[in-house]
């Protein structure tokens, strides 16, 4: 059983040849290309949500942050994808290992970062120290200034694996409970069902608010930055 | 047995049976053209299923699923329904 929870979390090889970087690259298939003035269902409905999601987080955006757009919409295109494909039985999620959200959260918010340093110096170190604290404070309070921002690509990352994870481990826990109850007492594993039904509808949930918590805090950090 | 139309340009369904192992063999299998086999594939699927005014990508995920049972065969090898385990 403890060796079982954990092993849909490794990258997945066949017959010896690793094919997690085929896995990563699926979901582009889902996504075509418009090419007419009027697509077919899938195209349509894409654009749509592109549009709106664009609209929706660029909007606090200046003009110099509004260049970050292709990069926000495909990243979170692609994490919401990856999370979601992930609920399908026995598939693998990219987005439960720690080396890929960090892959993700660290040069973009270093790509802040340095926008921020690069445009706006002054503005970027003042972030350091918050208004109107007492002078005493100000040493302290800037080292724990740095801190906050050293943490904020660890916290990025660490916070989409957890969260993703922690999801796959609780169905996979409840479901076998699920199974193991039915031939113990019917009502509990009825009860346990239940249960299951409503993780997977969160998960769901749980699938796209994580994406788009990632894409909105890294528009955030540039918000700061430019 | 020579046939009038040479057996490069036929398609498959025209290819006889013994000209089956010359026709995969002329194939071409340089990368430039193995990318375009699969291109050409990978068009005739999209255009068939997904690029109808009522297309979808039903099919394509059902068929990821079964792909991906592959690797995890092994840890599940063992969750087999049997009376002792």
């Amino acid at each position: 059983m403890n060796e079982n929870l954990f092993t849909s979390f490794i990258t997945p090889t066949m017959v010896g040849i690793p094919i997690v970087l085929l896995i990563i690259m699926f979901p582009s298939i889902l996504f075509p290309s418009p090419s007419r003035l009027i697509d077919n269902r899938l195209v349509s409905i894409q654009q749509w949500l592109v549009r709106l999601t664009s609209k929706q987080m660029l909007s606090i955006h200046s003009h110099k942050g509004q260049t970050w757009a292709l990069m926000l919409m495909s990243l979170i295109l692609f994490i919401g994808s990856t999370n979601l494909l992930g609920l399908l039985p026995h598939s693998f999620t990219p987005t439960t290992q720690l080396s890929m959200n960090l892959g993700m959260a660290i040069p973009l918010w270093a790509g802040t970062v340095a926008t921020g340093f690069r445009y706006k110096t002054k503005a970027s170190l003042a972030h350091f120290l918050p208004q109107g604290t007492p002078f005493p404070l100000i040493p302290m309070l800037v080292i724990i200034e740095t801190i906050s921002l050293f943490i904020q690509p660890v916290a990025l990352a660490v916070r989409l694996t957890a969260n993703i994870t922690a999801g796959h481990l609780l169905i996979h826990l409840i479901g076998g409970a699920t199974l193991t109850l039915t031939s113990i007492s019917t009502i509990t594993a009825f009860i346990t069902f239940t249960v299951l039904v409503l993780l997977t509808i969160l998960e769901f949930a749980v699938a796209l608010i994580q994406a788009y918590v990632f894409t909105l805090l890294v528009s955030l950090y540039l918000h700061d930055n430019t | 047995m020579a046939s009038v139309v040479p057996v490069k340009e036929k398609k498959l369904m025209d290819v006889k049976l013994g000209e089956l192992p010359s026709w995969i063999l002329m194939r071409d299998f340089t990368p430039k053209g193995t990318a375009g086999a699969f291109q050409r594939g990978y068009y005739r699927y999209h255009n068939k299923y997904v690029n109808v005014k009522r297309g979808g990508v039903a099919m394509v995920l059902a068929a990821y699923m079964l792909f991906s049972y592959c690797p995890c065969y092994k840890e599940l090898k063992h969750q087999r329904l049997c009376k002792y385990h």
